[in-house]
């Protein structure tokens, strides 16, 4: 059990290449963030990742320097295969959209400022927000077990919430500071845990 | 085009290249650094061109991090898209790889879980912040109130009730869009 890296997964990219195609489908279909994407494919269709691998490998590229989503391309890559994983899977999250991008750019075209494209993109963002406040919702049940408690989760998820949300905090000080304060009190618990064995 | 000079090239992606360490909050916590050295320190690009580049990324699918290369193909075509990109990749990249890896190395010492354990619902609360600063803009505009809840209640609906492709719940939101409800 301790030597796996993937405890609770059930399945395994079969290569790097199917890291690359995966990664690259995910970026392709992230209109307004991939990261909605990505918990459905990953977690739920492919089943690479438990929810709580997932919960923790973004908490993580929260506090890495890089793009987000692109730091957990380079995570989840790096985990299954090493160095080629990781360049695998930032080659398919960035190849297709770059190409996109530049031939889009080439045209000349101001395509995110013709009316007919603000509207539908202005459809999508509301799609994007209700995405996103889903995939938390989803992910609330990989708390389950967490050593917080009910209690001590709820209160975290709501200081953070209104820190970003409403008091708009820095995320790099919202996440280092509640991040911090989360990790002390689950470092107390557990060690007190492991007194009363 | 014009084809920026190599020296003033090299100049930039050393710039990128601490950008990039600095990035924590994602690739668009570094575009008023570049609009500042880009637009109103060197010149090289105008504000126009600059804000459609980060628009053209926003609103294409892929990570946002790719204004840097399409800023830096405006300044000296492919090769200015690439290099940019790889300055503002490569040194987060190793970093980040790096920690990551020793992070899990070391994810069954009482440190690392109580850090894992710590961290997940304020990256919970993270994501519903991100919903809600999303959702925000179209809330504040009357017209667009009623549409957008909608939208956000149907998406919830489907999302948390069937296991519809959220790619269809963006092209329906696009119609909705173009319709004028939303």
């Amino acid at each position: 059990m301790a030597a796996s890296p993937r405890t609770g997964a059930a399945f395994a990219p079969r290569s790097p290449l199917d890291l690359f195609l995966t990664f690259t489908a995910l970026a392709l279909q992230g209109f307004g963030g991939v990261l909605a994407i990505a918990q459905r494919e990953l977690v739920e269709r492919k089943r690479w990742l438990s929810r709580e691998e997932f919960i923790e490998v973004y908490a993580l590229s929260q506090l890495l320097p890089g793009p987000n989503i692109v730091t957990m391309a380079l995570l989840l890559g790096d985990r299954f295969f090493g160095w080629r994983g990781a360049a695998a899977a930032l080659a398919g999250m960035l190849g297709a959209p770059l190409a996109i991008v530049l031939v889009l750019a080439a045209g000349y075209v101001r395509f995110a400022e013709l009316p007919a494209v603000a509207d539908a993109l202005r459809g999508m963002g509301a799609v994007a927000a209700g995405l996103i406040a889903g995939t938390a919702i989803k992910l609330i049940g990989g708390l389950r077990g967490n050593p917080l408690g009910v209690a001590g989760c709820a209160a975290l998820v709501l200081a953070t919430l209104v820190a970003v949300a409403i008091l708009r905090v820095p995320l790099p000080w919202a996440v280092g500071g509640l991040g911090g304060l989360g990790w002390w009190l689950a470092w107390r618990r557990l060690r007190r845990a492991g007194e009363g064995q | 085009m014009n084809a920026l000079p190599l020296a003033d090239l090299a100049d930039l992606l050393g710039r990128l290249l601490v950008l990039s360490l600095l990035s924590i909050g994602g690739a668009m916590a570094t575009a008023p650094e570049l609009h500042r050295y880009l637009v109103d320190g060197r010149g090289w690009l105008d504000d126009a061109t600059f804000s459609s580049a980060v628009a053209l990324a926003q609103a294409a699918p892929g990570p946002n991090v790719l204004f840097v290369p399409l800023l830096g193909y405006q300044l000296a075509g492919l090769t200015g898209a690439f290099a940019t990109l790889a300055g503002i990749l490569l040194p987060s990249t190793l970093l980040s790889l790096s920690i990551g890896r020793w992070a899990r190395a070391h994810r069954h010492t009482a440190g690392a879980r109580a850090f894992t354990a710590g961290l997940a619902p304020v990256a919970i609360g993270l994501l519903l912040a991100t919903g809600w600063l999303i959702a925000r803009p179209y809330l504040a505009n009357a017209g667009q109130r009623v549409g957008t809840l909608a939208l956000i209640a149907i998406t919830l609906g489907i999302l948390l009730k069937t296991r519809v492709a959220p790619i269809w719940l963006l092209m329906l939101g696009a119609l909705a869009g173009l319709l004028g409800l939303a």
